[in-house]
């Protein structure tokens, strides 16, 4: 088994309000692998960013905390380094992408500084040598006549261009971790498939592990090679890729499988729906926090919070039923 | 931001090939220059500031030379004009527009007389700028208490009226701390004061009243891009708080502050014109329009010539600054970029 980049144990996330403290993330615990690929999916508000933000020390605080847990890369804890040790990690060995390319680039900058930041800032090159670098980075990301486009504005690129440039940025200074956050969510189909294209071309390329965070299960099916299911704050289950589409545990993930709209389905099948909405987390679960909307609820669910537990080598799931039978797990 | 006008060959039918790439600076600086009332304004502001430069070479006469014999003589012209004057008044061919009631040569003084209002219009906005940004930026950009405290401040100072602060600088330092004690700071600043014409306490008058206003704009504007998720980028690329606020949010904020800054100049003008007709602006015999006005406002029934050319100087040069400022407020207006 390739080495271990990054270790999350126990990791748990809150907020103050003025309603009182939301559980956003609620002990979640994973690894990433070198080269490995790690697709996390979930509806919106299920923690999907919190976590990632807080293992990155980018949760907004006040109002933000990270109560409890730790973050290991490469052996060391990222939630108790300084601001300073983890700037040196952010952007150069951990970086991401975020979902809106249309905001996430400053709008009175030139693409060529903003790609070339990372390079200037972790790499300690001139400007010039950095905007020749983003130069070449642009052109890795497949962005016609790269050179003459550093010296554009955001406003000038479209939509995808803007995402590839993103992609370089994060790019730029060959991180060992690269996050994406939804970076596909807000583009066409089309643009999102070459956008798709170009992270697994540039992932066997330069070797790097990524975690994908989307909500989109067809994307994760061709990208990731294992899937972690978040609900509610919790990783609910985690599985190899095939393994998950072949076989769910949980009830959540059986039912976001069963919501997508499936090719070969007759054209008048309805689309599925998992009934309910997600909780609210004022209060930390005591109960499963998937049972108001499961179909396989039972009392122990109302009662105790399922731990997430072993099903098999390598899947992992947090559940009382097993789906199959109806009835509680063995 | 340098130019970059990487304006490629025309094709066949005159159609440029590809879109000319303009910097955002480029750009609004093309807009200001359409706009016929600041290209205007912003000519005055610099034959302003050429003749506050070579005021020596300008002026025929010297500015406090008292030529006691020709007091409140008058051009022939200006009599022609001012018809009620032929009875008494003493022509001259000696001065451009008349002497003053101690036969200082008017013209001289007038061209003199715009370095103070020049001064102030430069000198204002920077101080305003250096506090007001500063302090503006680390409230807006750290949030939290120590906004609220450094907002509370600016709030109690805000609280102070401007001239009466002034007023009491002026009197204290002027005529408590003149003669007595060499050595003493006050003293120092009294002695600096004197050697500056008076303006030091007009400056410092501006300037601990005019950042106010200036912090408060520009903590408003850091509250509203902070949170932008051009910043939250930047700061996943490893970028530290000084890299964050000086290369992303203040390129993004810098619009509004010049085009607030560019306003209020006329105010800082206003004031110095004020202080020094009420006596406590600049020293006598330094020329300052306000004091002119002063001056020529008593005998304004006899001798209009007086108080009619720096009352003109200060209108043209605060319509000059006002039409400046318009013109840039349009053409760094974020939403009219790309137009004509």
């Amino acid at each position: 088994m390739a080495p271990k980049v990054l270790e999350v144990k126990d990791l748990a996330t809150q907020f103050k309000t003025r309603d009182g403290i939301v559980h956003a993330v609620n002990g979640v615990s994973f690894e990433l692998q070198e080269g490995e690929t790690l697709g996390i999916v979930g509806e919106s508000a299920c923690g999907k960013t919190v976590t990632v933000l807080s293992i990155l020390g980018l949760i907004p605080s006040p109002p933000g905390k990270v109560v409890s847990g730790s973050a290991h890369y490469l052996g060391k804890d990222l939630l108790t380094m300084s601001d300073e040790e983890i700037r040196f990690i952010r952007g150069a060995q951990i970086s991401m992408v975020f979902q809106d390319p249309m905001t996430s680039f400053n709008p009175v900058l030139t693409i060529g500084r903003q790609v070339a930041e990372p390079i200037e800032i972790h790499q300690g090159v001139s400007r010039k040598e950095a905007l020749e670098r983003a130069g070449e980075l642009l052109a890795l990301v497949g962005i016609p006549n790269a050179k003459e486009r550093l010296s554009d504005y955001p406003h000038q690129f479209s939509g995808g261009m803007r995402q590839r440039a993103m992609i370089a940025m994060a790019l730029a200074c060959s991180p060992t971790v690269l996050v994406a956050d939804e970076p596909t969510t807000a583009l066409d189909v089309t643009i999102q498939a070459q956008i798709l294209d170009i992270v697994k071309r540039l992932r066997d390329q330069l070797g790097m592990a990524i975690i994908w965070i989307t909500h989109d299960l067809g994307i994760i099916a061709g990208l990731a090679q294992r899937v972690n299911v978040m609900y509610g704050g919790f990783i609910v289950e985690e599985a190899p890729v095939k393994e998950l589409y072949a076989h769910p545990q949980h009830p959540y993930t059986i039912g976001l499988l069963g919501s997508l709209p499936r090719l070969d389905a007759s054209t008048h099948t309805r689309l599925v729906s998992i009934d309910g909405v997600p909780p609210v987390l004022m209060k930390k679960p005591t109960s499963c926090p998937f049972a108001p909307r499961c179909p396989f609820v039972m009392d122990r669910c109302l009662q105790e919070n399922p731990p997430l537990l072993s099903f098999d080598t390598h899947h992992r799931v947090a559940c009382w039923v097993d789906p199959k039978t109806g009835g509680a797990r063995a | 931001m340098s130019a970059q006008t990487g304006v490629l060959k025309a094709g066949a039918g005159g159609m440029p090939l590809t879109m000319k790439r303009e910097s955002l600076t480029a750009d609004a600086f093309r807009r200001l220059i359409r706009n016929r009332a600041a290209v205007v304004g912003g000519l005055i502001v610099l034959l302003l500031a050429l003749i506050a430069i070579f005021a020596g070479q300008i002026a025929p006469k010297s500015y406090e030379v008292q030529v006691l014999i020709d007091n409140n003589k008058v051009p022939a012209w200006m009599v022609s004009l001012f018809s009620s004057m032929a009875p008494y008044a003493k022509t001259t061919t000696d001065y451009l527009l008349g002497a003053d009631y101690v036969g200082r040569d008017l013209f001289s003084r007038l061209v003199y007389g715009s370095r103070v209002s020049l001064s102030v219009a430069f000198i204002g906005p920077i101080i305003s700028l250096l506090i007001g940004v500063v302090y503006g930026s680390i409230s807006g950009f750290f949030g939290g208490r120590a906004d609220n405290l450094m907002m509370r401040i600016v709030d109690v100072l805000y609280a102070f009226p401007t001239l009466l602060f002034v007023i009491l600088l002026m009197a204290f330092f002027r005529s408590t701390f003149a003669k007595p004690d060499p050595g003493s700071f006050a003293y120092g600043l009294s002695q600096l004061d004197a050697r500056m014409g008076g303006m030091l306490f007009i400056f410092m008058g501006i300037g601990f009243t005019a950042w106010e206003t200036m912090a408060r704009l520009t903590r408003g504007q850091v509250l509203s891009v902070r949170e932008k998720e051009f910043v939250e980028a930047a700061r996943t690329v490893g970028a530290g708080n000084g890299r964050i606020m000086f290369r992303h949010i203040l390129p993004n904020i810098v619009g509004p502050l010049v085009v607030f800054e560019s306003l209020s100049i006329p105010t800082y003008i206003t004031f110095e014109a004020f202080l020094s007709y009420i006596g406590l602006g600049v020293n006598p015999p330094t020329p300052s329009w306000g004091s002119m006005i002063a001056e020529g406002g008593s005998v304004i029934r006899t001798y209009p010539n007086q108080a009619v050319f720096p009352a003109l100087a200060l209108a043209i040069t605060m319509f000059a600054f006002n039409f400046l400022g318009d013109g840039l407020r349009d053409a760094l207006d974020p939403r009219l970029r790309g137009t004509q």
